[in-house]
This record gives structure tokens, C-alpha cells and sequence, in this order.
């Protein structure tokens, strides 16, 4: 039986295949009634405090459902202060796993120099009712460890989440 | 509406760590803290598609500029699987890399060694209906990194994957055969499993090879597999 590629890092100079427009998920003109359009940000620092900025940042949502007009995944480099910003639809819930259904989300992929494999989390939006029985917010018992995996409003239509890669309010990473 | 049939967790030792003490950015970069187990949803089992149509193929790396860059021709190609050896088609892949003295034209390589005004080191193709892929390319040059004294990276190309799912997301590198840098590098040797690092190691082929041009070097990659194996009784050891 083959076995799956080792992953290796990203590199510092991944940006040989960045294209900037691939952090506005609404590019290809997604109609009005697809969805409500939101700006995500947010900030990567590492165990230092450091700013991330050499970090290639990825979400996928599989909500609402991707098309020609809205790939549901985008990628974005961090700037001189580790942020990265996003323009995309407003995901709706998911099915989970039997019969439950999880909040409204992004998945986040990592990759950047130093990480030799990609780093995953999630963005949830603060003050969305499913959050309370979304099965990962559900899970993690920590509300601090919690609210690392939920952005906050930050002005019309804008959301932001940092993250951190370690030590004090370390987000929450998944393995899938 | 019954649930996704999940990917299969990695095989133990075939991928790097997070953190991993002889390759420096690690230290700062790692979690401390165990990852979280996260069964496979629809946001894990689907992933994006992306048409050829808008992100067009760069299969030649050294015709994206007005003249040929300097170095050796050379052709890589291979095939694209899964675990259980069924091709992914029409899957896109991203490649970058150094010119051919071992310098990105990246805005942050300071390495003292020409840059190639023909050479701006990306591509971009799509596997056929088989899995097969192949490009047009120069062979990178080794260079010097700050991670220990006299450290240099082994001669690679970075290759980026979707795959079907986001879970099968891989970024990795194709090293060359038979270059003395690989048994000095740390983040080749990042993954414990030997067969797992030689696997990242091309091949000369000479079938890829066209005679009078240029070599080729023959690359496999395999993605995650979904669902259970066949030697796998769902853990009751």
C-alpha cells in the first residue's frame, strides 16, 4: 500500500506563487443573494510574540456551497505585522457528524517557515446562537481556549481572530 | 444524510513533527499545547476545485520571460494517488523554486549569488484524467541558510497540492538524487521514516528524458487515502 508524501515546510520565499487576489474570495462576483460579505483579519504572532510575517494563510469554507463565482477558498500572505485579511461570504451552518449541525465557520490552514506541517484551526463569529452546540466549540472546556477559535465584530461586516502560534492564549489547533 | 467518509489518519513516522530541535524556526513556531482531534466533517472531507480556465497552466518555467534563464533543461513529471493507488485527476499543482544558483526571485533572498531576470521560479499544472503530471523546468541550485554554521539547503522544488479534501492539503519538496546535502539537511531529515524521506528523493528516469534537451526526474506523490484499509479492524487490538 503507498503511503501518504511527508509534508515540508512552505519556506520564506513561498510568495513565488502568491497571487494577491486570492485573498478576496469574491472576486468572480458572487450574486447579492449567495450571501452576506464579510472582511476576516487578524494578526499571527509566534511563542515570542513576534509578528508571523512570512505565513501563508488559507481558509476554505464549504458554506454556502462554492461555485464559479465563489471558490470558497482563499490564501493570503501576512504582512510586516503578521496580519492577513480576507474578503469572503458569510459561511451558514454545516451538517457535522449523525444528525448534528456546526456554527457557521472557516477552515484555517497555516503554513510558514518553521512549521514543518500545516497548521490547522477554525474561525467561528462571536455572537452566533449555534456556537453553544457547535461539537468542536462544545468540546473544548476551557472558555479561554474557546474564544481563541472565535472572531469578534470589528466594524460592519468585519471580523477578526489572532492567532497564536504559542504560549499564553495559544489557539486551539485541530488535527484532522 | 449519512456522514463523509473521512481520510485515514497519517501512517506513524512519515511526517515531520511541529517541533523538531535541529531546524530553529521550529522553536517559536510550535504549539506547546497537543493538538485537538477533529472528527472529519464536510469541511474537512471537501476542498476547492480549481479550473484551468481561471488559473492557467505554467507548465514551462523557463519561457516566462523574454529569454531562456541559465541552467540545465530539465523535465519533471510523475503521478498523483491516493493511498489505495487510485490516480487524483485534474488535480492542480503549485511548484516553486531557486534559479539555478540557488536564489529565488523573492525579495527577501539576500544570498549573494546572480538573480535570472528569465526565471521567476513558479508553475503551475494540472494532473490529467491518470493522475500524470509533468513540467518544464532548470535544475535549482543548493543554497545557504542561517539555521546552523555552514548550513545549506539540499537542491529542491517546492510543491503544492489540494487534492480532493482540505484534509488532503500537502505542501512538501522534491529533493535530487544523490546530493550530499540531503544527509545534512533538518528538514529533510524531519521525518523520522527513512522509507517516508526517500520517498521525497526523484528519480532519474530516462523515459522522461528527451534526447538532445533534457533530463527528466520522475516524482510520485501520494495523498491521503479515505476510508478504513484493509488491514484495518477499526482498533480493537
Amino acid at each position: 500500500m503507498p503511503v501518504a508524501t511527508a509534508s515540508q515546510t512552505i519556506g520564506p520565499y513561498w510568495h513565488l506563487i502568491e497571487h494577491a487576489e486570492m485573498a478576496d474570495l469574491t472576486r468572480f462576483g458572487p450574486g447579492e443573494e449567495m450571501g452576506e460579505r464579510i472582511t476576516v483579519t487578524g494578526r499571527i504572532t509566534d511563542g515570542a510574540g513576534a509578528p508571523v510575517s512570512d505565513a501563508a494563510v488559507e481558509i476554505w469554507q464549504a458554506s454556502p456551497p462554492p461555485d464559479d463565482r465563489f471558490p470558497g477558498y482563499g490564501r493570503c500572505a501576512t504582512d510586516g505585522e503578521g496580519r492577513f485579511r480576507f474578503v469572503t461570504l458569510r459561511p451558514e451552518p454545516v451538517p457535522g457528524l449523525g444528525n448534528q449541525t456546526q456554527a457557521p465557520h472557516l477552515s484555517i490552514v497555516l503554513l510558514a517557515r518553521g512549521l514543518m506541517t500545516a497548521l490547522r484551526t477554525r474561525l467561528y463569529f462571536a455572537g452566533e446562537a449555534l456556537n453553544e452546540t457547535d461539537p468542536l466549540l462544545a468540546s473544548i472546556e476551557d472558555p479561554a481556549e474557546r474564544a481563541t477559535l472565535v472572531a469578534q465584530p470589528a466594524g460592519p461586516g468585519t471580523w477578526t481572530l489572532d492567532i497564536r502560534l504559542q504560549g499564553e492564549g495559544e489557539t486551539v489547533f485541530l488535527e484532522v | 444524510m449519512s456522514d463523509p467518509v473521512p481520510f485515514r489518519p497519517f501512517v506513524a513516522g512519515t511526517q515531520p513533527p511541529l517541533d523538531h530541535a535541529a531546524y530553529g524556526s521550529t522553536h517559536l513556531r510550535h504549539p506547546k499545547r497537543a493538538l485537538r482531534r477533529l472528527p472529519q466533517t464536510v469541511s474537512e472531507t471537501t476542498g476547492p476545485h480549481f479550473a484551468p480556465a481561471l488559473f492557467p497552466a505554467i507548465g514551462d518555467l523557463t519561457k516566462q520571460a523574454a529569454g531562456a534563464p541559465l541552467g540545465e533543461r530539465i523535465i519533471v513529471g510523475g503521478r498523483v494517488t491516493d493511498e489505495d493507488g487510485r490516480p487524483v485527476p485534474n488535480t492542480m499543482i503549485e511548484v516553486w523554486q531557486a534559479n539555478a544558483a540557488g536564489r529565488y526571485a523573492h525579495p527577501r533572498d539576500t544570498h549573494d549569488a546572480p538573480a535570472d531576470p528569465n526565471f521567476p521560479g513558479e508553475g503551475r499544472v494540472f494532473t490529467d484524467a491518470d493522475g500524470h503530471y509533468r513540467f518544464v523546468s532548470i535544475k535549482p541550485g543548493a543554497y545557504p541558510w542561517r539555521n546552523h554554521h555552514n548550513a545549506w539547503r539540499p537542491v529542491h522544488i517546492h510543491f503544492s497540492l489540494f487534492g480532493s479534501g482540505f484534509a488532503q492539503r500537502l505542501i512538501t519538496q522534491m529533493y535530487f538524487p544523490g546530493d550530499p546535502l540531503l544527509a545534512l539537511d533538518p528538514i529533510y531529515h524531519g521525518v523520522a521514516d527513512a522509507g517516508a524521506r526517500d520517498r521525497l528523493v526523484s528519480r532519474f528516469d530516462l523515459d522522461l528524458t528527451e534526447p538532445e534537451w533534457a533530463l527528466g526526474y520522475r516524482f510520485d506523490i501520494v495523498l491521503r487515502g479515505r476510508g478504513a484499509t484493509p488491514f484495518e479492524d477499526g482498533g480493537h487490538h
